[in-house]
């Protein structure tokens, strides 16, 4: 399993201009990225919608790459959405899943059939003509590059390691340095569609 | 579809009532009140058709391109439409999304007992949400969707049209 933390740090050397779509990972990414106006980190508007939301943007920006880290918990209440994907077939769409085995951020219960799901063989099975899987941070490492020099679509498991939450919401510490609104206001004036 | 009978909703309508708001992609899953509108939308060279096999998808879709510059619709039936009920709330509504959607009205009768639920039910979902909707039952009123869509520019919020009628006249 990776540290979602470094696998970030990898893919941010290969990030280029591309417009980050951070999921579950958006914790790690606020203190790694280098292109914060170009990042939507919208957090969790409602569980199994981030890589809808991702397509949506790819499919409204084809000059410029999205990238999306999902989670396996998210994909799995909208497994629907490979066949969309898939179907529209955004050249630009870079879709990365971290999978951590459980629903980390409710206190870590297993999501179903946890250990044994292979998303890439059900991405590839959706029609996207590239998925692969990771599981150790070397291969991911010597992998990426090749990744985003292809067209996408393309799908990516990543199992990472689980980072449990366990407190109450309203207890937890705020990673967020900009609100929903702010990040979007931000991202359309980079995008030049004003805010 | 060779002709609309008086008292029945012209898809052309609908599809001119679109484009005149620039609409851009139309995210939509079928149903049995807007499938000519379908048909028609197919032929339509300025429109772009995502389709989802789950409605509340398609809030979440529609965020994305809306974000992206790009100006969808949505498609729905209002059976999908209850069953999306969080991500209306935190995609689009959250996100301050000025979409339209376009909803089927299944079950919906003027002239009789309603026996269907997902008629009984569907105004009630949406003033829960707090979600503006406007009625269209026949060619005269489709100028409301252009009134759906200034409203949705101007506050930023989902804003839902009603398909009220079959076009072909089922609920009559």
């Amino acid at each position: 399993m990776i540290q979602t933390a470094d696998l970030l740090r990898v893919f941010n050397a290969h990030r280029g201009d591309a417009i980050v779509v951070p999921g579950r990972g958006a914790r790690h990414w606020a203190q790694i990225s280098t292109r914060p106006t170009r990042d939507v980190p919208v957090g969790d508007p409602a569980m199994g919608g981030h890589a809808a939301f991702a397509l949506g943007l790819a499919l409204a920006r084809p000059a410029d790459r999205v990238v999306l880290f999902d989670s396996e918990g998210d994909l799995l209440m909208s497994l629907g959405i490979l066949p969309t994907v898939a179907e529209q077939a955004p050249a630009n769409f870079y879709h990365f899943m971290l999978d951590n085995e459980c629903y980390a951020t409710t206190g870590g219960q297993p999501v179903p059939n946890a250990k044994n799901v292979a998303y890439d063989v059900i991405a590839r099975g959706a029609g996207y003509p590239r998925a692969l899987a990771f599981d150790q941070l070397a291969d991911f490492e010597a992998g990426i590059a090749a990744i985003l020099a292809q067209p996408g679509p393309v799908f990516v498991a990543l199992k990472v390691v689980p980072e449990v939450e366990n407190l109450p919401i309203n207890q937890r510490v705020r990673w967020q340095t900009r609100t929903r609104e702010r990040v979007l206001q931000d991202l359309r004036a980079e995008l030049g569609l004003g805010a | 579809m060779s002709s609309v009978e008086a008292g029945q909703l012209n898809p052309q309508l609908v599809l001119d009532e679109m484009k005149k708001n620039r609409v851009t992609d139309v995210v939509w899953l079928p149903d049995s009140e807007t499938n000519f509108l379908y048909q028609l939308m197919q032929a339509e060279p300025s429109l772009r058709l995502v389709p989802v096999s789950r409605e509340g998808l398609a809030f979440s879709l529609a965020a994305g391109l809306a974000t992206g510059g790009r100006t969808p619709v949505i498609l729905i039936q209002n059976t999908g439409l209850m069953e999306s009920g969080d991500s209306l709330r935190g995609w689009a509504i959250g996100l301050r999304i000025p979409v339209v959607m376009m909803v089927g009205y299944r079950g919906w009768t003027r002239h009789g007992v309603n026996t269907d639920t997902a008629a009984t039910y569907t105004e009630r979902f949406l003033n829960a949400f707090g979600i503006t909707y406007y009625l269209v039952e026949t060619s005269a009123d489709a100028p409301r969707i252009s009134i759906a869509f200034e409203e949705a520019r101007r506050t930023q919020r989902p804003v839902a049209v009603l398909m009220a009628d079959e076009y072909h006249g089922f609920n009559r």
